[in-house]
């Protein structure tokens, strides 16, 4: 638990990490980024909550079963996405979504473009899969290690 | 009666169905441990029956070819790429069928077995889904078509693997074990990456087809095939490197360890796919007779210091462990006598018969070693001890476990019926018209492993029955059944050696040896 | 000579995470070796894409030119997600075995011998 002015600052920060990494991880398929490059700053705004308050709050407030339940989400949605390829007659992990004009499914132009959000098909889905899974994932590790520490100390 | 779009998309299945069971597993553990268990065991049966359909299709329609992400299974080379393929290829040709049929035998067999095992310990969600990772790990490194694939899936056994080992901490033994296999693990990874990277840079493409047309054998490369032989050598336990074998293998819980060994072979295979297949179309530069020699070297190596190692071992698993050690050299032998040959005349008369002697010990030392790695864990399981001078008497009350070690001692050792015969007796013949002494001291190695499970028998079951074991009972049904699978399989293959050579071991062998027809399969057809 | 430099820093960085492994007896200092040559093996890896005069290859309002090679961007960044699973992987271990042993030290790590 640091001071005051630590405290406030870091959750005054907080929102605009979060809306930072997912940002990232929304626009991975136009700019340099994606699942995994957001999901690691969205785990590192958390790890900056943990530095300010102390892991056994952070741990008692947000706990591990939610960060567990949004890891096994991320997965599970990844893996379907690239399974429901099957029902659309490609391979596994095929793009059906992409040029259909569906979901994400605006054509992309060749070459140098300014981006479209619009565009990629199944990459921005699987890039927002990959972003929820590693903040679940990464959290849950500084949390547990935090833990460990913890119960060494006592 | 298979639908067909199971048949059609079945390689992709193959790592699919265990990947989604290993996710849902923690989810679905909330349900209950026995609703857990039964999930992970169907994910394994679905796995074994997908490898069965994937041999089946191969060796009758020959290399299946999947690629990830394409419109159609068997579109490699997408129209505007310029004839390079872009994406992820799944290649199976018979040498990764008859792998994958390993692999998903004994993942069900471990699961069964570890289904009882493991009943006593927390976090059981978390061994069955590290478990189907391994599974996933194992099942995609042998049928990867893409070099850079191979290493994901290299260092996905890694890390699986070492997370498994230190399952049980109990005071922190098997964590100092797992830590070191982790080590080494990770080391070979960074080397394989290494070499990867360089092939990368000279040739520009990542596809092991691809790579094989352009490949000319500089001295990169040379260091390449160095960099790659030394890690995958060192991560599947050859002598010199075999320092963590007995730690790893030793500290585990047994199923664990029964599948380790199977993750350790995968990694042979990934020494002979390079050597074989990137390597194969050079035969100018490269002198097929000093590679063959190293590997034959190697493995020789393997064989006497691990039996060596062996005899003075009180420790059982330890033992076994080094055991591991010795029969790798077996299928270092037989491989590297067919490498030497490769390109001569002698090779189609005794050369294939020798790759066929070594690539089916793979087979057969995965089914006996994981017997015996699963007797071994029944034993600790009721007795509480893994120390050969403490346990005695034990046929008295375990006569289904001691039939069982019986079966997997008499195949190790190499006596005809069981399979370890068969396999070792190819071995013997055309090595020994190779050079007779590598031949003599294989026979030397198969003697002394005899003399050591004898004396691991006797310790064990034999003798009066011991006042602290008076309450042992056979162990439950399920690990009875996962040993009994593996036995049985050890025991067919030994009584009908020939019409498995001819329908899974020869095509394996064949395969492995035309480069050729691989390539055609990826490159030739669009 | 300048267009070897990255090449010449990687084998610099590989050297001394070498020389960390085997010398150094604290645990926490060897997974840190680890990861130098884990940080090595990637510089040598983005450096191996290089094109001259190239720019990054992002087609969202690029310039004109010829790009530098992503395939081994995405090698790197897999490459790097792996060192993280490893690296935390590794760091829980010596924890454990601090707890259960009481120290750090890579001396009490000798007690599997034979």
């Amino acid at each position: 638990m640091m001071t005051r002015i630590v405290r406030t600052a870091a959750g005054v920060l907080f929102p605009f990490v979060l809306i930072f990494g997912f940002y990232i991880v929304a626009h991975g398929h136009l700019t340099p980024g994606g699942g995994f490059q957001g999901g690691a700053v969205i785990a590192t705004g958390i790890v900056l909550l943990v530095a300010a308050f102390g892991a056994g709050e952070i741990g008692r407030r947000i706990g591990p079963g939610a960060l567990k339940g949004s890891e096994a989400l991320g997965l599970l949605l990844f893996i379907g996405t690239a399974a429901l390829a099957f029902g659309f007659g490609g391979t596994f992990f095929a793009n059906w979504l992409a040029n259909g004009g569906a979901i994400f499914g605006n054509v992309v132009p060749f070459g140098p473009n300014p981006g479209d959000l619009n565009t990629g098909g199944v990459i921005p889905l699987m890039n927002l899969a990959v972003g929820i899974e590693v903040l679940g994932a990464l959290s849950v590790i500084v949390l547990l290690m935090f833990k460990g520490v913890r119960e060494e100390t006592e | 009666m298979i639908p067909e779009i199971i048949i059609r998309n079945a390689p992709a299945l193959l790592i699919a169905v265990p990947m989604l069971a290993a996710f849902v597993t923690p989810v679905i553990a909330k349900a209950g441990n026995g609703v857990m268990k039964a999930w992970a065991l169907l994910a394994t049966a679905v796995t074994a029956a997908i490898a069965g359909i994937i041999a089946w299709q191969v060796l009758d329609f020959g290399t299946i070819i999947y690629t990830f992400g394409a419109a159609a299974p068997g579109l490699t080379i997408p129209l505007d790429s310029g004839g390079i393929p872009v994406r992820i290829i799944f290649t199976i040709d018979a040498m990764s069928a008859f792998m994958g049929i390993i692999a998903a035998i004994s993942g069900f067999a471990v699961c069964l077995y570890a289904i009882a095992s493991e009943k006593r310990q927390t976090g059981q969600e978390m061994f069955f889904a590290l478990l189907l990772l391994l599974e996933v790990g194992i099942l995609g490194m042998v049928s990867t078509g893409d070099l850079f694939n191979f290493f994901v899936f290299l260092e996905i056994n890694s890390i699986a693997g070492a997370a498994l080992v230190s399952y049980r901490i109990r005071g922190g033994l098997s964590v100092e074990a797992a830590m070191k296999y982790g080590f080494v693990s990770t080391l070979g990874g960074l080397i394989v990456l290494t070499a990867i990277g360089l092939l990368y840079g000279q040739y520009g493409a990542l596809n092991m087809a691809m790579v094989a047309t352009r490949m000319q054998f500089t001295v990169l490369d040379g260091i390449a095939l160095a960099m790659l032989v030394t890690a995958l050598a060192m991560k599947s336990g050859a002598v010199p490197m075999h320092f963590w074998t007995p730690d790893a293998y030793g500290l585990a819980p047994s199923s664990v360890t029964a599948f380790l060994v199977v993750a350790s072979q995968a990694s042979l295979y990934g020494v002979f796919r390079i050597v074989f297949t990137l390597y194969g179309g050079i035969v100018q530069t490269l002198d097929w007779t000093t590679v063959g020699w190293i590997v034959i070297v190697l493995g020789v190596l393997s064989m006497f210091v691990g039996v060596t190692m062996a005899i003075p071992q009180h420790d059982v698993k330890r033992l076994m462990a080094y055991h591991a050690v010795s029969q790798t050299g077996y299928m270092l032998l037989g491989v590297g006598v067919g490498i030497a040959l490769l390109g001569t005349a002698s090779f189609d008369t005794y050369g294939i018969v020798a790759m066929e002697g070594g690539i089916f010990h793979i087979f057969n030392h995965a089914m006996y070693k994981g017997l015996l790695f699963l007797t071994a864990g029944a034993i600790i399981y009721r007795t509480g001890t893994s120390d050969l001078n403490r346990m005695g008497g034990l046929g008295h009350s375990m006569k289904w476990t001691m039939l069982f070690f019986g079966i997997g001692a008499l195949a190790i050792a190499g006596i005809p019926p069981f399979n370890g015969f068969a396999s070792k007796l190819m071995i013997y013949e055309s090595v020994y018209l190779f050079n007779p002494l590598l031949a003599v001291i294989a026979m030397v190695v198969s003697i002394l492993t005899l003399a050591s499970f004898v004396k691991v028998f006797h310790a064990m079951f034999m003798g009066p029955k011991l006042p602290e074991f008076a309450e042992v009972q056979e162990v439950p049904a399920p690990m009875l059944l996962g040993m009994g699978l593996l036995a049985v399989i050890v025991v067919l293959f030994g009584v009908f050696p020939d019409q498995v050579v001819a329908g899974l071991v020869e095509p394996a062998a064949r395969a492995l040896a035309d480069q050729g027809a691989y390539i055609a399969s990826v490159l030739g057809g669009a | 000579m300048i267009a070897n430099l990255p090449f010449i820093a990687v084998t610099v960085i590989a050297l001394i995470g070498i020389v960390v492994i085997l010398t150094r007896k604290n645990l926490v200092k060897m997974v840190m070796g680890l990861s130098l040559i884990e940080a090595a093996v990637n510089l040598f890896l983005v450096s191996l894409g290089y094109r001259n005069g190239g720019i990054a290859p992002i087609f969202t309002n690029a310039p004109a030119g010829e790009m530098v090679m992503p395939t081994v961007q995405a090698m790197t960044l897999t490459n790097i997600v792996i060192g993280i699973a490893t690296t935390a992987l590794l760091l829980s271990f010596v924890m454990l075995v601090y707890r259960k042993y009481g120290s750090a030290d890579a001396g009490v790590m000798r007690r599997l011998k034979e």
